[in-house]
């Protein structure tokens, strides 16, 4: 096990940022930390990392307890949200600067850098300096900066989160296509939960302080432990007193024993798919996704009375409060 | 009111208040030409004096300098009770006449003071003690909104990295802070040359001795020696504005960066 | 570390100030009131008072005007004009009081002369205090969003309205500052008064310069009687501008 954290409780004055939190992290693999803002998210990152000291709980790196330990010993690559460049040095100097603290050779110094700004796609950039650089290309260089001391694991706090939605998204792959390469074991932290569901291998998903559930994408989405982790990772809709998928409702012409009648109140076409809004006799709006295929044969209109039901064979498990 | 009016009110203000009478004073001292000028800021004492200002501004500038980097990254890196007082205390140097500055050293170090001895009032010592007095808040005051600017994140990232404290230090906060560092030494020093007030009561103002070169130009006026005045007043007005030259240029390269 | 930087603060100023305080009630409070309510003592306080509100008056309003002129209008030569606003910083307060006295003095050349007068008091104590208000103001008017402007002339209001109902408000907070600033400055103002002034008791003596004669003279309580009263409107002062500049960032 790469990164352990047991139990870990942090507190800013009355405010409990982390609530008895306990993550598991295998070897090489890239989990995301997944949750609202204020979750507790980055500061769970950051007591891994050593930037803030828990007020209880153990940290163990590689089995090696550094919950005493300072950032400096950990050997853990952090990247920043807003890259922490430093301004006053050139890119190449900003890469090297982990190794130039530890007093390496320089002739070595500078083959490391080369290699890192190429893995990175920078190497005509080493002698620019950051502001000279773009988003993207700055948080490239961060994480270069970051892999330059060989760490034994890579922490990204929202490395996404400044950029455009189009770098985003190129950094995202390229992101997942790096850890294929180098195999660090890594932790990022969003609030995008496409984000984490594209590229992590495991999904912490923390709320309010606390771990709500800690698994594959495709159990967060099709086994949500609660609600919440429900309604964070995808689209919910209600029927009755049940969390259901709005992929998972079906709407049907002829009327069958289960299922409830409802009035067909909008139909919005998106493309692919098709939303129709729904309102029953008694009871809230609910919403049903339909594929263009599905709508089509079903050939309804607005204000048409149809009856709903939840598909039994629908993929996603209810939450056990729901 | 119309543009032109609002103008001319400001610039005539300035020329009224400001430009002319320096001007004049430029004037005065080069009215028997340079020659005459030269011989009233050379004579003994005003070499005296001018030698005592630059060693006294030379002691009291980088104490203030490393005061002030070490207290701008306290303010900006710790929270503690009465953080606020402490820094609004930091601004009391600007607040407080220099006449109380030397009133207030006279009664710690004087001979029925507090610390009694000789070797502070009417010594170069006081004359120290005096300047870094009034000079105290500027470096702290250019320095720290840099520091809160630039936030924590590069000395954090620089710990990851592996760097120790001192490292932080010197490889990344100094050179963040250097052109604040810089202003706050500039004004520093400018502050430090031109006291007058505080020196004059501490100093004893003993000619050859503790003058310092604005002494010097109150005794040449008191002495009647108007063109001695003028001339030792250009000198200072020479410094205040070469100072004032020095930060705007470098504000403007800094702020081409 | 935190330790080290109030040591030298304690060392430097505080105990100094301390100083001051304690000698001022050494003979006791009668003593202490006694220095503060001599005729010469309250003349002095009054005359300092009164200028200092007279000269921040004259700079709330000139500084805010020159602020204006600098930041809004475009002339040859402005960039030289701004580096001028911070001349009465750069030039030793001896040194500004001999500069105003060869203009405005017995040997100036166009024939005014307020030397010894209460009038070349309000001129030394504007130029020592003419930056702060401009400095004060000038990045807080830069930083105006004209949209408020623009929407206020669209709805027809005249210039004048929009600077009294728009723009002035949103200076005020900054105008104050540089105010409080300035009036604190003139309170204490020495160097540029004695050689213009004349220092005539009763007439043009400062509080200051008051100071001054009675440590000369050995009377070092009084002294800081005074010193003390000068010390609370510093103080009073800084709160002030503290207690401002925190509302106005609140906003």
């Amino acid at each position: 096990m790469a990164i352990e954290a047991r139990s870990i409780t942090k507190r800013f004055g009355d405010y409990v940022a982390l609530d008895d939190v306990s993550v598991h992290v295998p070897d090489g693999c890239l989990t995301a930390l997944l949750g609202p803002s204020g979750s507790g998210k980055s500061t769970l990152l950051r007591v891994i990392a050593g930037l803030e000291a828990p007020d209880a709980g153990t940290v163990l790196i590689e089995g090696d307890d550094v919950t005493r330990r300072p950032a400096r010993t950990r050997e853990v690559g952090f990247v920043f949200q807003h890259y922490a460049a430093f301004k006053h040095m050139t890119v190449a100097d900003n890469v090297a600067f982990g190794l130039t603290v530890r007093k390496r050779p320089k002739a070595a110094t500078r083959a490391r850098v080369a290699e890192l700004l190429e893995l990175v796609g920078l190497s005509h950039l080493g002698k620019r300096y950051p502001s000279q650089l773009s988003g993207g290309q700055r948080q490239r260089m961060a994480l270069a900066r970051a892999l330059a001391v060989e760490p034994r694991v890579l922490l990204l706090d929202e490395p996404f989160g400044a950029l455009d939605a189009r770098v985003r998204e190129e950094l995202r792959a390229w992101l997942r296509r790096l850890h294929d390469e180098v195999h660090v074991t890594t932790i990022f932290v969003t609030h995008d939960q496409e984000e984490a569901m594209e590229i992590a291998e495991q999904i912490v998903v923390v709320n309010e302080g606390r771990i709500e559930q800690s698994a594959s994408p495709a159990q967060i989405y099709d086994e949500p432990a609660t609600p919440f982790v429900m309604s964070f990772v995808g689209p919910v809709t209600r029927i009755g007193d049940r969390l259901v998928r709005p992929h998972d409702v079906q709407v049907l012409t002829e009327p069958r024993d289960e299922g409830e009648q409802a009035v067909v109140t909008r139909i919005a076409r998106l493309g692919f798919e098709v939303r129709v809004e729904l309102l029953p006799p008694e009871g809230e709006p609910l919403t049903a996704q339909l594929s263009r295929a599905e709508f089509e044969q079903l050939e309804i209109t607005e204000g048409q009375i149809v009856q709903i039901r939840v598909d039994p064979t629908g993929v996603t498990k209810e939450p056990a409060s729901a | 009111m119309s543009r032109t009016a609002l103008r001319t009110i400001a610039l005539g203000y300035l020329a009224a208040l400001l430009v002319v009478p320096v001007g004049m004073v430029f004037y005065r001292a080069f009215e028997n030409g340079f020659g005459a000028a030269w011989d009233a800021v050379t004579t003994p004492p005003a070499q005296h004096a001018f030698f005592l200002t630059i060693t006294v501004a030379l002691i009291a500038v980088p104490a203030n300098a490393i005061f002030g980097v070490l207290t701008a990254w306290v303010l900006a890196h710790y929270d503690f009770r009465g953080k606020r007082v402490f820094d609004v205390l930091i601004d009391l140097p600007f607040a407080v006449s220099p006449v109380v500055v030397g009133l207030s050293l006279v009664l710690v170090w004087g001979r029925d003071g507090w610390f009694p001895s000789t070797e502070v009032i009417f010594s170069t010592p006081g004359i120290v003690l005096a300047t870094i007095f009034v000079s105290l808040p500027f470096v702290v005051r250019e320095v720290l909104p840099v520091l809160e600017e630039e936030g924590t994140d590069q000395e954090q990232a620089a710990s990851t990295l592996g760097a120790r404290n001192w490292q932080v230090f010197w490889r990344i906060t100094l050179p963040t802070i250097r052109w604040g560092l810089t202003y706050g030494i500039i004004l520093s020093t400018a502050r430090a040359i031109g006291e007058f007030g505080a020196v004059a009561v501490v100093s004893g103002k003993i000619q050859g001795r503790t003058e310092t070169l604005t002494l010097y130009v109150e005794d040449r006026f008191q002495s009647l020696d108007l063109a001695g005045a003028y001339a030792a007043g250009v000198v200072l007005a020479l410094l205040g504005v070469t100072v004032l030259a020095v930060m705007t240029l470098l504000q403007r390269r800094h702020g081409r960066i | 570390m935190g330790g080290l930087s109030v040591a030298w603060l304690t060392l430097i100023v505080l105990i100094p100030l301390a100083a001051v305080v304690v000698r001022s009630f050494d003979e006791g409070f009668g003593a202490f009131w006694d220095a503060i309510t001599n005729p010469q003592a309250v003349a002095a306080i009054k005359l300092t008072v009164g200028v200092s509100f007279i000269v921040a008056a004259i700079d709330a309003v000139m500084g805010t005007l020159i602020a204006w002129v600098l930041v809004r209008d475009e002339f040859p030569g402005r960039r030289i004009v701004n580096g001028l606003i911070d001349l009465p910083f750069a030039l030793p307060t001896i040194v500004a009081g001999l500069v105003l006295l060869a203009l405005y003095g017995p040997t100036g050349p166009v024939g005014i002369n307020v030397a010894y007068t209460r009038v070349a008091l309000l001129l030394a104590l504007l130029f020592v205090t003419l930056p702060f208000v401009v400095r004060a103001v000038q990045p807080v008017l830069m930083g105006l969003e004209r949209e408020a402007e623009e929407a206020a002339e669209s709805l027809g209001a005249s210039a004048f309205t929009t600077f009294r109902r728009i723009i002035l408000p949103a200076l005020r907070p900054a105008i104050l500052a540089g105010v409080g600033l300035a009036f604190g400055r003139a309170v204490g103002e020495f160097g540029s008064v004695i050689l213009i002034s004349g220092n005539l008791p009763y007439k043009t003596e400062v509080a200051s310069v008051l100071v001054y004669g009675q440590i000369e003279s050995g009377n070092t309580t009084g002294a800081a009687a005074v010193s003390v009263f000068l010390l609370v409107v510093a103080f009073v002062v800084l709160l002030g501008i503290s207690f401002i500049a925190k509302r106005g960032a609140d906003r």
